[in-house]
């Protein structure tokens, strides 16, 4: 399935955005990161739940330093 | 002496507001938010690199600051409610200092999508504090939809300018329903006690401390203005005078 992964078309082979973040090496039960699909942000309860779906633009973010 | 800043309803014990970029590391940061007193301090919301996941500026800061987010960069509405929402759900907080950026080079607030973001995050439930021009009407417009405090610029960000229109911004003081956040331009520490002597609630600075050549020290010179300025506002300078006055007794002078 093609997805738009910060900005980056990709081809991946996960159905949720846990899955996603599973395959990406990120640690989804690290705390201060946020997700948006399609420009609405997912609830970290919803994460296991959120299926993606072809084309889905993906964002996922998290504190930096800044003024 | 008890002087605590109160922006929608909660209490913050410095009016100095550091932000956390540009320091020369991460050691130096740490050092510079201490000594400045500081209790709030910025951060920025990114994508996180795919290639890797390093340790997160929250971790570093742990729970010994309120972080507040911004928008910075953020040059559409879109872009903006979009940022915040993502801030809200990785800090765990509703506050944002709402940034929109109409000019990437001179890094000018948008006023017409700043007063519209504002709304609508206002309406979502969410304590704005926006970066804004130093301009009374746009101020007013910004209280109007319910910000918490308004955050009118100095001069331009990063550029050390100062103050450069300042009956402007003490205009802003005298008519503001709500608080006022002097931000962006600050150069030096006579620039931030400026800010507080003409009637600012607050200052926030990141680039003075982060890029001067002693940061530390100039993180305690902000400090010290900050609290030096609070005091001669609450002080009440003296009018200025066309003429001298003399100090020192007129009667008893020998010779006379």
């Amino acid at each position: 399935m093609q997805l738009k992964i910060n900005g980056v078309d990709e081809e991946v082979g996960v159905t949720t955005v846990s899955e996603l973040l599973a395959a990406r090496g990120i640690d989804s039960t690290v705390r201060f990161l946020a997700v948006a699909v399609n420009g609405a942000v997912v609830r970290r309860s919803e994460w296991c739940s959120k299926n993606l779906g072809p084309g889905d633009d993906i964002e996922i973010v998290r504190p930096f330093s800044g003024g | 002496m008890d002087d605590p800043l109160l922006i929608a309803g909660t209490t913050l014990s410095s009016r100095l507001i550091v932000g956390t970029a540009r320091y020369p590391n991460q050691q130096v940061m740490l050092d510079c938010l201490e000594a400045s007193g500081a209790e709030m301090v910025t951060a920025s919301i990114r994508r996180i690199s795919l290639k890797g996941y390093a340790e997160s500026l929250v971790n570093l800061l742990g729970g010994r600051y309120r972080l507040l987010p911004n928008t910075a960069g953020c040059a559409t509405v879109r872009d903006a409610v979009l940022t915040a929402e993502l801030a809200r759900e990785a800090l765990e907080t509703n506050w944002i200092k709402l940034e929109l950026i109409g000019d990437r080079e001179l890094l000018y607030p948008d006023v017409e999508q700043l007063v519209r973001a504002a709304d609508e995050l206002v309406r979502n439930g969410f304590t704005v504090l926006p970066y804004c021009n130093e301009d009374p009407v746009t101020c007013q417009k910004l209280a109007d939809v319910g910000c918490a405090a308004v955050m009118p610029l100095g001069s331009l960000i990063g550029s050390g300018m100062g103050i450069t229109n300042p009956a402007a911004i003490e205009l802003i003081c005298s008519r503001s329903p709500v608080p006022v956040v002097l931000d962006a331009g600050i150069g030096t520490a006579s620039d931030a006690a400026l800010a507080m002597e003409l009637g600012c609630d607050a200052v926030m600075v990141d680039t003075a401390i982060a890029q001067s050549h002693d940061p530390r020290r100039m993180a305690a010179a902000m400090r010290a203005a900050v609290e030096g300025g609070r005091l001669a506002r609450l002080a009440g300078r003296i009018p200025r005078r066309r003429f001298a006055e003399a100090s020192s007794p007129q009667l008893g002078l020998i010779g006379s």
